[in-house]
């Protein structure tokens, strides 16, 4: 390869999609390392503060996209408190004054102002596609300044994200000359739409191809806006209620029949189910559908639904659907890959709920399965071994008993065998949640089979440091290992200290390690930041060694411990 | 690596079983990367040749063990063997794992293993930690049960921990782990759960490491279950169409008392009005009989059945706009989200209402 001028071999680079397959071609040697690096575009960041934006900016001088997660997961569930970090700013300010032409910003779990937003819009005169996943700490106007000054932009993709609704203003502010969006997501607002703007950006925009509305957006507007845009792709219903008998029903129906390239369907935030047969049309074509946000919707409708969409290969849904729902969902929907089930109550006891019947069913119907969620209310081991043999193809197997340490109904039994099936016959398992009454041997097996298996989500399992050593023993290709409520201490955490640095990270919450061990490991590994979450107040600077920690999450980084860490936050 | 663990500045407890253990630190804290977390070829030699202290403790506690009231979870006691069983491959012969690549999959591991038997076997590594952890750990901690078991693994129970208490689980996983354990945990979850009810006095269930799914109200236990916050919010703040149980009063006319139904447990207008059926036959029929009682019901069914037919009854209800209508007009999940009441009149009230429909009526049910 020596003999190849840097272009070729720039050009066979090109081919290599993956980040990890450029991340290993630039570890060949050291030309290849440079034309690499000057030649790469897009680069994904787990963990913001693994490194540093300067360091980012030095190596890769090309860049274009750039993606970057903040948070650790659990903070999805309230386990970390506000203002812990994952700010964006430094990383824009950076960009800002480098030469870098950024185009793409995707980040997920981060904390984004709206002077953050003001700066990037101001920045980067190609600026082409801001996708927010989670994040929060902005409001619309800071949108509205996205919309103002980003001449060519394509994509504005908001979700779950947590906004500070001031109004629809600032939708009014894509300038008229704006007509480059392809895709437009805002489903996560809470607050009222100038529906007028609305019309108009669709009218103007003819490569829109993606549209999620928020709850503000009426039926008759949503008629309005597919009769200018019949090439639509994705689209989000907002407030799908109105009276069936109307004549802009009956408009909606007819205008839904020419939307033929609609595969992706979600939203119904508000929804008069007596409406949905509007829909039904488009039903055939559907790859992708989400319902997971349709409350309004309930089972034996959800039913009638799904009975028309034998194409779907993504289907996120809840769980009023029941087992007899997911029974028609398994013999409607064979080509189904990914399933998510959520909970409509989590709370309350239930009677709509899912079990493991669901499951199963679902299992036999749709062989091709590789991705799923499941809230249910119960699972047998019998159920997970039967899944198991009929779906080797899982990736992704998330499973969610909302009582978190119940056990086999029927048995009373642990659900290690049925997990151990899972993994058994997973070969390619990459992400794994627990939940359920479990104990050591589930994490034997999991070391033992879970070969390829980089992320697990433990909660409430286990009965000794045996089970996370058998985990960090077993699963070399693990790079996100978080635990809450486990009998994990200082002797699982410090056996096998090396290999953090492998990991990106890994969270441990109300288990057994105490800060005598946090400190141990900080004081070895000085590529690792360990920080220590107190909330309470309750561990002073000079707290004894002895002590448990209530939260810990460490992870590898190249850059030393964050400068911007909050007061609660201990990094040792 | 070694330093880690025999960190002077810890103030270390001695408990007479140094050199043994020093041993088996230097080689674990080296991080190796090759484990043999199976514990195989050195399983058994590790139960002959350990501390001889350690091992007389395991035979004890596994006395105490089989005298204890066991919470469920298997026991420790039995964990030890397992390791050892799956040395000789026992593990195929469970019926569980029907899977037949399984079977080699665990030979070779094992075969992997033996080859590299020089490195120590996992669980030599368990039990140089846990007597390593009596030494190190401080702060006015109890001495690890790990070499004590004079301590009954109850002593070490409920509530609050002693507070310090960080070391107390771990390294007791070979013999006291499983029972000690749950007490342990299930005492740290009442401390820091303050919804929970006692997490350790249970039934027949296995487990008792949290409430168990029995009790009534759920303790919520922060973030749990795992869903995203603006999920969480969003389905809270979204008013569902219809309450999730649709009761209606049905009075008969001449009934001395009135019924109820939940309608969202029927789905079409024939349930409905056989369930109606069902409820109402013993008013028309004046008993509800108890001799050939089966016989006597569907009797009364057919009865009431041709009473109806015979436009004797009809079924009505009352809108939400207050007025009396004919069950049967319009599709039911519209009849479902409108009716308020229902009301079962006789045949002579109703040709008021709709004659023509009357018999239509009387032909759908």
């Amino acid at each position: 390869m020596n003999y190849f001028p840097d272009e070729v071999l720039e050009h066979v680079f090109d081919f290599l999609t993956s980040h990890r397959d450029r991340n290993a071609v630039s570890l060949v040697c050291s030309l290849w390392y440079r034309v690499e690096r000057f030649s790469r575009q897009r680069v994904f960041i787990g963990n913001c503060y693994a490194i540093s934006p300067e360091k980012l900016i030095t190596r890769f001088p090309g860049l274009k996209s750039l993606t970057l997660k903040g948070k650790p997961h659990f903070a999805d569930f309230n386990l970390v408190p506000y203002d812990w970090g994952g700010y964006v700013q430094p990383w824009i300010e950076a960009l800002a004054k480098s030469r870098i032409g950024l185009e793409e910003l995707r980040l997920k779990r981060m904390v984004v102002s709206d002077d953050s937003l003001e700066l990037l819009s101001r920045s980067f005169a190609n600026f082409k596609t801001l996708v927010l996943v989670s994040c929060e700490g902005f409001t619309t106007d800071g949108l509205a300044a996205i919309a103002a000054n980003c001449r060519f932009l394509r994509e504005l993709d908001l979700q779950e994200n947590e906004i500070d609704d001031h109004s629809g203003h600032w939708l009014s502010c894509f300038p008229d000359s704006c007509t480059s969006l392809t895709s437009l997501n805002f489903a996560c607002l809470k607050g009222e739409i100038n529906l007028a703007s609305l019309e108009r950006l669709v009218a103007r925009s003819p490569n829109l191809r993606s549209l999620r509305l928020n709850r503000a957006v009426p039926l008759e507007t949503l008629q309005k806006i597919l009769m200018r845009a019949p090439l639509l792709v994705d689209l989000g219903t907002g407030s799908y209620v109105h009276d069936p008998d109307s004549e802009t029903y009956n408009k909606l129906k007819t205008t839904i029949l020419k939307c033929k390239s609609i595969r992706n369907l979600s939203g119904f935030l508000e929804v008069a189910p007596r409406c949905l047969p509007a829909i039904f049309p488009i039903c055939l074509n559907l790859t992708s559908l989400n319902l997971s946000y349709a409350a309004g919707i309930h089972g034996s409708e959800l039913i009638k639904l799904i009975r028309h969409c034998a194409k779907l290969q993504r289907l996120w849904i809840l769980d009023c659907i029941g087992d007899k729902g997911l029974e028609v969902v398994a013999s409607t929907c064979n080509e189904l890959q990914e399933l998510r089930v959520f909970p409509s109550d989590p709370f309350g006891v239930g009677h709509d709920a899912v079990t493991e019947n669901g499951l199963v069913a679902i299992s036999i119907g749709c062989p091709k399965l590789h991705s799923l969620l499941y809230f249910c209310q119960q699972m047998t081991n019998a159920a997970l071994i039967t899944v198991a043999r009929n779906c080797p193809n899982f990736i992704r197997f998330r499973l969610c008993i909302l009582d978190p340490t119940r056990p086999d109904p029927v048995t009373m039994k642990p659900l290690d065998d049925g997990f151990g099936a899972i993994v058994q016959s997973c070969k390619l398992l990459r992400r794994l949640s627990l939940s359920g009454l479990l104990t050591d041997q589930v994490f034997l097996y999991i070391g033992m089979y879970a070969e390829q298996l980089e992320m697990l989500s433990v909660a409430f399992a286990g009965d000794s440091d045996k089970g996370m050593l058998y985990v960090l023993n077993g699963c070399k290709k693990l790079r996100k290992l978080e635990i809450r409520d486990c009998p994990f201490g200082n002797m699982a955490l410090l056996s096998d200290v090396g290999k953090y640095e492998t990991m990106r990270s890994l969270w441990m919450s109300s288990c057994e390690v105490t800060l005598w061990g946090c400190k141990t490991l900080a004081k070895v590994m000085p590529r690792l930041n360990v920080e220590i979450i107190n909330e309470h107040d309750q561990m002073e600077i000079c707290a004894e060694d002895g002590q448990r920690v209530e939260k810990m999450y460490l992870y590898r980084t190249l850059v030393g411990p964050r400068k911007d860490a909050p007061e609660f936050v201990w990094n040792l | 690596m070694s330093p880690l663990l025999l960190t002077a500045d810890e103030g270390e407890q001695s408990n007479g079983s140094s050199s043994p253990t020093v041993d088996c630190i230097s080689q674990n804290g080296s991080g190796l990367k090759e484990r043999n977390y199976m514990g195989l070829s050195d399983c058994s030699s590790v139960d002959c040749s350990a501390v001889s202290s350690l091992s007389e403790e395991k035979k004890n506690n596994l006395n105490l063990k089989s005298t204890e009231l066991r919470l469920g979870l298997p026991g420790s006691p039995e964990r030890t063997p397992e390791l050892c069983l799956l040395n000789t491959g026992k593990l195929d012969e469970k019926p569980l794992f029907p899977l037949t690549p399984s079977k080699e999959g665990i030979c070779s591991l094992l075969q992997k293993h033996v080859v590299s038997g020089n490195k120590r076997g996992f669980s030599d590594t368990i039990d140089g930690f846990s007597e390593v952890k009596g030494c190190v750990h401080t702060a006015g901690n109890s001495m690890i049960h790990a070499t004590s078991d004079s301590q009954p693994p109850q002593s070490v129970g409920q509530g609050k921990f002693p507070g310090n208490s960080g070391m107390n689980v771990g390294p007791s996983s070979m013999s006291y782990g499983a029972r000690s354990h749950i007490l342990e945990f299930s005492g740290k979850i009442l401390q820091e759960d303050p919804c929970a009810t006692n997490g350790t006095s249970n039934n027949h269930k296995t487990a008792s490491k949290n409430n168990s799914s029995s009790l009534a109200p759920k303790a919520q236990v922060v973030g749990w279950p795992p869903i995203r916050s603006f999920r969480k919010n969003s389905l809270a703040t979204t008013p569902k169409n219809s309450p999730s149980a649709h009761f209606v009063k049905v009075s008969m006319d001449g009934a001395p008392y009135q019924r109820k139904v939940d309608l969202r447990t029927y789905s079409t207008y024939q349930e409905l009005s056989t369930a109606l059926e069902k409820m109402f036959s013993c008013f028309t029929i004046g008993q509800c009989g108890s001799q050939g009682a089966l016989g006597r019901e569907m009797l009364s069914e057919r009865k009431l059945r041709d009473l109806l037919h015979g436009s004797d009854y009809v079924l009505t209800y009352e809108d939400k706009d207050g007025d009396w209508m004919l069950v049967g007009d319009v599709p039911w999940v519209m009849f479902f989200e409108s009716c308020k009441r229902l009301k079962i009149m006789r045949g002579s009230d109703a040709i008021g209402l709709a004659p023509r429909a009357m018999e239509k009526t009387s032909k759908r049910i």
